[in-house]
């Protein structure tokens, strides 16, 4: 019999510095995609194209400001999203549950500003978006555990019905009325902005908006690696994730991991929709979540659930955004060449993987 | 008691609406249903709408507002459905191949690489849409006329003779108002369901979905059916998004984001109809009613209307709930949804 053009093989293990290798030259190959892809379209030298990317991203200080602010937000949906996924639970929800988070610090913002100490304000809106988003995942999360409904889809769904909730809500805080928008939140007083509670004298206002968000968003990463790698939780939660039999078999109570991990889950993703109202947009819409949560489960993937390089991943896709917004305005492009470059970066990442997991040998080619 | 009244006898014109609205779902619901039946959740379908919906309008465009409109000639309204319906299918394939490559053959995740899809999906979509807006001369300024109205052609004659015959019901415009597209769904879905009931290969594609590794022991090109199953299915999931651009927002592009918000409800669609081509029919035709019900009920503040667009969503959640509760073995998805295969494993 002939012996099959290409043969496939699982690998033993590969070394750390190959599998890093295999993804640089990945991420190097997609880059040079794209830059065909840029000169095919628009015929201009995509080195200055990349260039002009590099700069939109970091050439300013506020612009590294805002790169960075705008990663740890992304980086805070995937945290959240890293103890479903490593239990196996496909949560497609955080889009929902991070806008019934911002709904939540929005009602807290809007309707009890200036009616309780600034504390008290923030333990609200900080308490209500975990329990809003928590309960959110916890849906989800229960129905899987009692009936094994599937997890995917039934999160999937829930994100519609958030969306239309916040516009529901919308319509009902509009400010001015008829604009169909809430508009920025206590704009002069700046209640319930996370920069203003933690450093009021400051002038240079985003800077304190901008810091907290980082600095809380990596203790959180910290908690969650600590969570999943050193707590009993942790451990029952990759139990459950490998096989739901043998977790049963050594006595874990899945269905209690189900739902606690979820609410968990949900909970975290509602605190980056509190971040998201409370340090960057001061508004609630539709687009408070815009996507991320969709992007940030391709970053907990690809992360493998680790926090750190769940931060690594979000830069990158954060410096794609911020470059193509840039391009886009510098060369007359629209701003959706981001999602092409980021399409494209993210399947060959995607499909890298299979190289570092399987052997590929050409017809031919003597095994050594 | 009035509200009601005038309710029901809006209800041709409310249904009318549906209908269209319908068959955009329809159509990426019906290809979904193909792919998911190979065994593969693909959460492209958004990205794969998109595609199919700015190829059809860029090749529509580059024949009838280019080369016609240089050369100094009338487009012929046959050829610009062909090249419509040609590019459409090619790209929305093409997106295919790329979740199937990836997924098939370097067993990626099938979650992640179908959201990827749908994220490449519509910035494709959206930078060609908007650079065609931009050579038109503006924002909402591409407009393929002909097509668009070729697409939406009926017989005129047919519709006002019965709609005289049936006085209120208005039965012409409720039967034989709609372009072709419209009942080409419907034939696609019976079709479906025909070859995936009724066909060997389609029991052969239903095996592979169901338990990829017996289907591969019993002597089934498991890598063909699978490849096959999911280019095509996008291919028809890819037709929704022309039915959009054509059909419903007549042969322009606007970026708004519905078409993504559609391709959702087209996965939705496909729970609702727990795997089954026919049901689909009515449901997206339901689902329809459902999104569409808020502009024919009177006295409905604009807040109360945000929370009835809430429908099609929360009945397709009791659909599953009661899918999962009854467990009823031919209402449950295809059994290696969502799993990757290599043989060497197990």
């Amino acid at each position: 019999m002939n012996e099959p053009l290409i043969r496939i093989s699982k690998r033993d293990g590969i070394s750390k510095p190959k599998a890093w290798g295999i993804r640089g030259l990945a991420l190097l190959f997609s880059l040079i995609l794209s830059a065909v892809v840029i000169f095919a379209i628009v015929k201009l030298n995509p080195l200055k194209v990349y260039v002009s990317m590099a700069l939109g991203a970091f050439g300013t200080g506020k612009r590294i400001w805002i790169t960075l602010r705008d990663t740890m937000i992304l980086t805070c949906i995937a945290v959240g999203l890293a103890p479903a996924f490593k239990m196996r639970f496909w949560n497609i929800g955080a889009e929902g549950q991070m806008l019934v988070g911002g709904i939540a610090t929005a009602f807290f913002m809007i309707k009890f500003a200036g009616k309780m100490p600034a504390f008290l304000l923030f333990l609200c809106m900080i308490v209500t978006a975990l329990l809003f988003g928590g309960i959110w995942g916890l849906i989800p999360g229960f129905f899987k555990a009692k009936w094994n409904a599937n997890e995917t889809l039934f999160t999937l769904m829930m994100n519609y019905i958030a969306i239309q909730l916040t516009s529901f809500c919308v319509s009902k805080w509009e400010n001015p009325i008829g604009s169909n928008t809430v508009g920025i939140i206590n704009p002069s007083t700046k209640i319930g902005w996370i920069g203003d509670f933690l450093n009021s004298d400051n002038p240079v206002h985003y800077n304190n908006d901008f810091l907290w968000t980082i600095l809380i968003v990596v203790l959180l990463a910290a908690l969650m690696y600590c969570y999943l790698r050193y707590t009993k939780h942790g451990y029952e939660i990759s139990v459950v994730g490998d096989s739901e039999n043998t977790a049963r078999y050594a006595g874990i109570r899945v269905n209690r991991v189900y739902i606690r991990t979820m609410a968990l889950s949900g909970a975290l993703c509602g605190f980056a929709g509190f971040l998201a109202v409370s340090a960057v947009s001061h508004t609630i819409s539709t687009s408070t979540a815009n996507g991320r949560g969709f992007t940030a489960i391709i970053v907990a993937w690809l992360a493998k659930m680790n926090p750190f390089v769940m931060i690594l991943i979000s830069v990158l896709l954060t410096f794609l955004d911020k470059g193509a917004i840039q391009i886009a305005s510098d060369f007359g492009l629209n701003e959706y060449a981001s999602e092409i470059i980021s399409g494209i970066v993210l399947f060959f990442i995607l499909g890298s993987e299979f190289f570092i997991n399987y052997k590929v040998k050409l017809r031919g080619h003597k095994e050594g | 008691m009035s509200g009601i009244l005038s309710f029901l006898s809006s209800f041709p014109t409310l249904l009318h609406s549906a209908i269209i609205f319908g068959t955009v779902i329809m159509f990426g619901s019906l290809g979904e249903i193909l792919t998911e039946k190979s065994g593969h959740l693909n959460l492209g379908v958004p990205g794969i709408m998109y595609l199919g919906g700015i190829a059809g309008l860029a090749g529509t465009f580059m024949y009838e507002n280019v080369y016609c409109a240089n050369a100094g000639i009338t487009p012929n309204a046959v050829l610009c459905v062909i090249i419509c319906l040609v590019c459409t299918f090619l790209a929305a394939a093409l997106g295919g191949l790329i979740y199937a490559f990836l997924t098939i053959s370097l067993r990626t995740n099938q979650n992640v690489t179908g959201l990827t899809l749908t994220i490449f999906g519509s910035g494709v979509g959206n930078f060609f849409g908007g650079s065609l807006n931009k050579l038109a001369g503006g924002v909402g300024q591409v407009n393929v006329k002909v097509t668009s109205e070729t697409f939406r052609a009926y017989s005129s004659g047919l519709v006002t003779k019965l709609d005289a015959l049936t006085g209120k019901v208005q039965l012409g415009t409720l039967l034989f108002s709609y372009g072709f597209l419209t009942y080409v769904a419907i034939v696609f879905a019976i079709l479906l369901w025909y070859f995936l009931t009724k066909t060997r290969t389609g029991l052969c594609l239903r095996a592979v979905g169901e338990n990829t590794a017996t289907a591969d022991a019993a002597g089934i090109n498991v890598t063909k059916y699978k490849y096959l199953a999911t280019c095509v299915g996008a291919g028809i999931s890819g037709l929704g998004g022309t039915y959009y651009v054509m059909n419903y927002i007549r042969g322009t592009w606007e970026n708004q984001g519905t078409i993504e918000a559609l391709g959702w409800l087209a996965v939705a669609l496909v729970i609702f109809a727990t795997w089954k081509p026919i049901r689909s029919i009515w449901g997206a035709y339901l689902f329809g009613v459902l999104y569409w019900a808020y502009n024919y009920i009177p006295g409905l503040q604009r807040s109360s209307i945000e929370l009835f667009k809430m429908l099609p969503y929360v009945v397709t959640l009791l659909i599953l709930i009661i899918v999962s509760l009854r467990r009823k073995p031919e209402d449950q998805p295809p059994a290696s949804l969502g799993l990757a295969y290599f043989r060497e494993e197990r």
